[in-house]
């Protein structure tokens, strides 16, 4: 135990970056108020001012190399509008075939790669070995069929556009090539293990929920809105559709067209912190707190629309009743179902012979002025609008990454679970790894948090009273 | 001599370049048998003040006062350093930036872009301040062996790692070069 004032956690670690939390007490060694900073800026909503449009699918997906496909997506449907073209059916179908094979190994990625080292081995287990080599150690088997399940994901990825991250594959109008029968046929036969993978972990993470469920009842949980994409139907959609906000109650206080987005979202700058803070325009700041990624899509959408994960989501929103709603370990929960939604999606599109169709591009000229894409990233909405000149030149970039939206609710995160865990000035480092394990929840991807923001640098410092930095608290 | 001690860390980049390293797959779990990690970031070791190591591998470029002091820290407790991908070996896609004041940056960012309301440009004491242009790892450290590519294949990043179980700094074939 060490007893301070102000804490820093510095770096963040398994994050997919790194973040720096400072936690500021009181007198009496209570926590007042905790800040989860980013510190990073990288400039590339001025940067891609002056280059022509259809190099931004290219250039915007380098913001993050975890969901590079994501960028890549919603900034070709940025494209698409300001050609005002509608793609051909098969390319509308192999984007959203990457776009699974992105979720697939996203979600894979931060379930057996980042956060099953807290759920497997223990918050309060060795952080010497709190990781994926001591989950390979541990659990050798399951976590080689993680890695498999990952590279399955990254597969589909490579099979479409070439290779595994940046690939070059969806462009202004549509895509840059059909897919051959032989590698269809190559990645049908990939889905029997898969799903059997994604099978295994769901069932892992709901004995854990189940068996932690005071935990989870008491860990960061808070009420907010709930943002997604859904289709006609209601049922969430992952890579088109209408953005829809609901409330905490599960009133739909919003849905609306991509193109309209800033009726609805705004965004407020705090001087501690490069990333901005996202909220529910009407409802103003910070009031207007939504949420968005997997949790928040289960709770803004009617349902899951395949057989699977429709049944897994029955499950889950019964477990979820009783005021588990807002419980942020449910984030991991929601995550797997997605991920055998994503499966079901992707072996769909396979099995449908138009998936090899061969018209996969229309082509038009630049007519529009402005250009709107939202698709929904493995960890939340993502938004591209870009302006353009009457020969396609950039000459306006605005960017709303996933992260970002979730800022003030990772921050409350943070805060509820440094009241909860530290008192008396005393902290330990099993309660350092908890208010982490806040942040990781929300899987913040933050090289994207970082197009505006970077990097993230996970500091723990205590301040006391006056703001003097009394101690800070690193592990070595 | 044991295993090598092996330090991580990503500063101006994308994480891509990491990703790619954990798309060895199978292979990762022989390689990760071979060394020893030390601070990377999916690891739980939290100090940058860490120990000598013998190899630490720096992906992204330098942009900002923090990064600089990282880079220079990873310079003074490794006996090697290798700089993967183009951010890190050349400054990569964010020296795009390199022709705009950093005012002017910020002043989009944080004020003129279109959903921002009060906006205003975050100044703190947390916050490092940006570097005038971000800069190729080789611009302000030593590096003793290049891995490019955006990111660079698993493959190549295979061979710069045996390379060095092997004794020998690595020197990319040109086969295993890819600009894409």
């Amino acid at each position: 135990m060490t007893t301070a004032t102000k804490i820093t956690i510095n770096p963040i670690s398994r994050l997919e970056g790194h973040g720096k939390v400072t936690i500021h007490l009181d007198s009496q060694g209570e926590v007042d108020e905790a800040f989860f900073h980013i510190t990073q800026f990288r400039g590339y909503e001025h940067f891609c001012q002056g280059r022509p449009f259809e190099e931004m699918p290219i250039i915007t997906q380098r913001i993050c190399g975890i969901c590079p496909v994501s960028h890549q997506l919603a900034s070709a449907k940025a494209c698409d509008a300001i050609c005002g073209v509608t793609i051909p059916e098969t390319a509308a179908r192999l984007r959203e075939l990457i776009h699974m094979g992105q979720f697939i190994q996203s979600h894979a990625l931060h379930f057996f790669h980042l956060a099953s080292p807290d759920l497997l081995l223990g918050w309060d287990s060795d952080p010497a070995k709190r990781n994926v080599v001591g989950v390979i150690e541990a659990a050798p088997e399951l976590a080689k069929k993680g890695i498999r399940l990952r590279k399955f994901g990254q597969d589909i990825i490579s099979a479409l556009g070439g290779k595994k991250i940046h690939p070059a594959f969806a462009v202004p109008g549509g895509v840059t090539n059909a897919l051959p029968q032989g590698a269809r046929d190559k990645l049908l036969a990939g889905f029997p293990e898969a799903f059997e993978t994604a099978q295994a972990a769901l069932g892992i993470i709901r004995d854990w929920v189940g068996q932690h469920a005071d935990e989870v009842r008491g860990f960061a949980n808070f009420p907010s809105h709930y943002a997604s994409l859904v289709d006609a139907a209601g049922n969430i959609q992952l890579y088109d559709g209408d953005m829809r906000i609901r409330s905490h109650e599960g009133a739909t206080v919003a849905q609306f067209k991509p193109e309209t987005y800033l009726d609805y979202i705004a965004e407020q700058v705090e001087p501690w912190s490069y990333m901005k803070f996202p909220f529910f325009k009407p409802q103003g700041y910070p009031d207007g707190v939504y949420r968005v990624g997997p949790l928040a899509r289960l709770n803004a959408v009617d349902a899951m629309g395949t057989p699977k994960a429709d049944e897994a989501f029955q499950v889950f929103r019964q477990n979820a009743q009783n005021g588990l709603k807002g419980a942020s370990l449910l984030y991991h929960y929601a995550r797997l179902i997605e991920l055998m939604y994503a499966l079901e999606k992707a072996q769909a599109f396979l099995e449908d012979d138009r998936i090899c169709g061969k018209a996969v591009r229309s082509t038009a000229a630049p007519v529009n002025p402005e250009g709107v894409g939202i698709i929904e990233a493995p960890r939340g909405t993502l938004i591209h609008h870009y302006g353009a000149d009457a020969h396609g030149m950039i000459n306006k970039v605005n960017l709303i990454v996933a992260t970002g939206h979730n800022n003030i609710g990772m921050n409350r995160a943070v805060t509820l679970v440094a009241k909860a865990h530290i008192h008396n000035g005393e902290v330990s480092e099993g309660m350092l790894n908890r208010v982490e394990g806040a942040i990781r929840c929300y899987d913040p991807c933050l090289s994207c948090a970082t197009h505006a923001l970077g990097q993230m640098q996970l500091t723990i410092e205590v301040r006391d009273i006056t703001g003097r930095c009394i101690a800070r608290l690193e592990r070595a | 001599m044991g295993k090598p001690k092996v330090a991580t860390v990503w500063c101006e980049g994308c994480a891509g370049c990491h990703m790619s390293f954990l798309d060895l797959d199978e292979t990762l779990l022989d390689v990760l048998s071979r060394i020893e990690l030390t601070v990377t970031p999916i690891t739980d070791f939290k100090d940058y003040r860490f120990p000598d190591v013998d190899l630490g591998i720096i992906e992204g470029g330098v942009g900002n006062e923090e990064q600089l002091e990282i880079v220079q820290h990873m310079r003074a407790k490794s006996k090697i350093i290798m700089a993967w991908g183009d951010c890190a070996v050349f400054g990569g896609i964010n020296t795009l930036r390199n022709q705009t004041p950093v005012k002017d940056l910020l002043h989009y960012g944080y004020v003129a872009s279109a959903s921002t309301m009060n906006g205003v440009i975050p100044i703190h004491a947390e916050l490092p301040r940006l570097l005038d242009k971000v800069l190729a790892v080789n611009a302000v450290i030593q590096v003793d062996c290049y891995i490019p590519g955006c990111p660079p294949s698993p493959e190549a990043i295979a061979y710069g790692l045996t390379e060095i179980l092997l004794g020998r700094l690595p020197v990319l074939p040109s086969d295993m070069i890819h600009f894409d």
